[in-house]
């Protein structure tokens, strides 16, 4: 019995599992590490940062930060619809949210299919390295995500969340907002500041 | 024991604990060569010892891998192992193989055991711990293929727990990343950045992933924790552990002619390894604070704990001591890398398997834990090899930070041997550090004989 006090308690800090919160705390202290070395190699050739960030698409940039602050939206919205009993309008909240992680993916592929066709790779310049490094393990945080909300709608599909408890759905709102703050930073770090 | 076919772990056991005498006697002898060069030439020159001392590490190492698998899987399975009869004939085949392969390594000279074994038709001999003659490496693969198909089969026909599935997939990993030892390109660049795919990302990559699922297991069983606390750390620490581990390996592309942006990617990505190990540490004492029953084997819990301190020691903080690529760039291939190499390995992957005899062996000899004197004798032998793996640790990490500075930092670097001469007291103490190991060993095997008073069975903590 001590045991599930202690996790209780532990909740009440935090939403969702303590447990998530250290992979969060990992998650961001890679981008941070990430952040600082790109504003540190920024520093140093900002002409060339300056010139390349230019050939940056800004328009897909911002649409995808709309897209994912929505989609940051929208699990607020399922935890709510959760807290009320209304199990349904919980996952469809959940399903929003997939769609637009979903739209996001395929604006970055796109960005991404526009600079690998005419040959701009990880080798090109200190810029790009940033930019295609950073960029990419972000996409698959965005990915990963969406795993963890996807199975959060299956084992809400098996009632395993009510207003009492659904720790899951926490979990999976957190890990999903740490993958919209990543962004919030990324964006106009490596697309808009010069 | 719950199912009888979980008796063929002892076996794999057995074989392990053997070959671990054997690696240990070959690691005293190179530790004496190190400052008596001639200590047993030509019988046993050093690059037998050494080829020996490593060869004989990882297969011991698989061996006690296998026998956790077999001793794990049906319990978590509910059911009994698919085929027991291929589990011990597969033993067999890996033990006479193995043990065939290190009599080549010491009774032919290398280059005879290669044509000897018909090296020419499929090169891959020659390359550090995969030295390992080609007809040997088909054999492991065989031996791995048919105990994935009889892991595999047990636990896909059975209960699926979180424990059996990472382990699945960390020994897929294990067998998938063997296959590049059998990419031997002329080009030497692409040889070595092959050659890592085996090395880095076996005991970087899935290795840590089968290290987290039998610690888990035996913290379930030695704690009575609940199973959905251990499971979503289990999440965390693989997840962590896999991507810090894969983009990590362009720690060790820094200098072998990979593009320059290895350097960025893996000081990042490998700064971050001591993670997983550093949450396992927390993970391991806090399943243990909150445990329901106590547990008869008290040397089993202290083994436990002793594997997710050392493995965070060794992998993490002797890893993160020269995983940056500036400070890489003067230690890489000196001794420092042989004192991570050291605590590293006996921290998580040998003190791991002994975590996992420790616990299942005396169920397996018919009690729920040992006597009382072998248990003091086996917590006797965690402390002697604990503590001198520790010496040997920062005896060799002496050695190499003199090393850096007289060979490579200072303004004017002296040549290798003569910096080898100039820390031999380092391997002296190292060596003198290593028989203390030996002697611990040899208590360990001896716990296994002591006779004393029983000790009691499971006591269920009611609160």
């Amino acid at each position: 019995m001590s045991n599930s006090t202690a996790i209780e308690n532990e909740q009440r800090l935090l939403p969702g599992d303590l447990a998530i919160w250290f992979f969060i705390f990992a998650e961001l202290l890679v981008f941070g590490i990430f952040f600082i070395v790109y504003s540190i190699q920024r520093l140093q050739h900002v002409e060339l940062f300056n010139q390349y960030q230019a050939t940056l698409n800004k328009e897909t940039g911002a649409i995808n930060t709309v897209l994912l602050i929505t989609a940051s939206y929208f699990v607020v919205r399922a935890v709510d619809a959760i807290k009320t009993n209304n199990i349904s309008s919980c996952i469809n909240w959940l399903y929003a949210s997939l769609g637009m992680g979903t739209g996001f993916l395929i604006l970055k592929s796109y960005e991404f299919y526009s600079k690998f066709s005419v040959g701009i790779g990880i080798n090109t310049n200190d810029f790009y390295f940033f930019y295609i490094s950073l960029t990419f393990f972000h996409f698959l945080h965005v990915i990963l995500g969406m795993i963890i909300i996807f199975f959060v709608i299956l084992f809400a599909k098996k009632g395993k969340y009510s207003a009492k408890e659904h720790t899951g759905i926490e979990t999976a709102a957190s890990y999903w907002h740490m993958v919209d703050l990543v962004w919030i930073v990324l964006f106009p770090l490596v697309y808009i500041i010069h | 024991m719950k199912y009888k076919s979980q008796n063929v772990a002892k076996l794999y056991f057995i074989a392990a604990i053997g070959l671990f005498i054997g690696q240990i006697l070959f690691g005293v002898t190179m530790g004496l060569q190190y400052v008596w060069g001639d200590f047993l030439f030509p019988a046993i020159p050093f690059n037998v010892a050494r080829m020996v001392h490593t060869n004989l590490l990882i297969v011991w190492l698989l061996f006690g891998f296998m026998g956790s698998a077999y001793y794990l899987v049906p319990e978590e399975s509910e059911r009994e192992l698919y085929a027991p009869w291929l589990a011990k004939l597969m033993f067999w085949i890996f033990l006479i193989a193995g043990a065939a392969t290190i009599v080549g390594y010491l009774l032919f000279t290398y280059s005879d055991l290669a044509k000897l074994t018909m090296n020419d038709l499929l090169p891959t001999m020659g390359r550090e711990f995969l030295e390992q003659p080609t007809i040997t490496k088909i054999g492991i693969v065989v031996v791995v293929l048919a105990f994935l198909f009889n892991i595999g089969m047990t636990i896909l026909t059975g209960r699926k727990t979180v424990v059996s599935l990472v382990l699945l997939t960390g020994l897929v990993g294990l067998a998938v990343f063997f296959l590049f030892s059998f990419y031997n390109p002329d080009n030497l660049f692409l040889d070595k950045y092959f050659w890592w795919w085996v090395v880095h990302l076996w005991v970087e990559g899935v290795w840590e992933l089968i290290m987290a699922s039998i610690l888990a297991f035996v913290l379930i069983k030695i704690t009575g924790v609940d199973r959905e606390m251990i499971e979503k750390w289990l999440y965390i620490i693989i997840a962590m552990a896999l991507i810090s581990g894969l983009v990590g390996t362009g720690h060790h592309f820094f200098w072998i002619g990979s593009p320059d942006y290895w350097q960025w990617l893996g000081s990042i990505f490998s700064a971050l390894e001591p993670i997983p190990f550093f949450m396992m540490t927390l993970f391991a004492f806090n399943v243990v604070n909150k445990r329901r029953r106590e547990h008869p084997n008290k040397a089993a819990t202290l083994w436990a704990l002793g594997t997710a301190v050392m493995a965070f020691l060794g992998a993490g903080v002797w890893g993160f001591l020269h995983t940056l690529a500036p400070v890489n760039y003067y230690t890489h291939g000196t001794q420092i890398t042989a004192a991570h190499g050291h605590m590293a390995f006996y921290g998580a992957y040998v003190m791991v398997v002994l975590t996992m005899i420790s616990y299942a062996m005396p169920i397996m000899r018919g009690r729920t834990a040992n006597n009382e004197i072998a248990q003091t004798l086996e917590m006797w032998s965690f402390w002697l090899m604990t503590v001198s793996m520790v010496f040997i640790t920062l005896f060799l990490t002496g050695a190499g930070i003199l090393q850096v500075y007289l060979q490579r930092y200072s303004e004017s670097p002296l040549p290798f041997l003569v910096v080898q001469d100039k820390i031999a007291l380092f391997y002296w103490l190292r060596e003198i550090a290593g028989l203390v190991f030996l002697s611990g060993l040899l208590v360990y095997v001896y716990s296994f004989f002591a006779k004393g008073k029983e000790v009691g069975e499971i006591k269920e903590i009611t609160t």
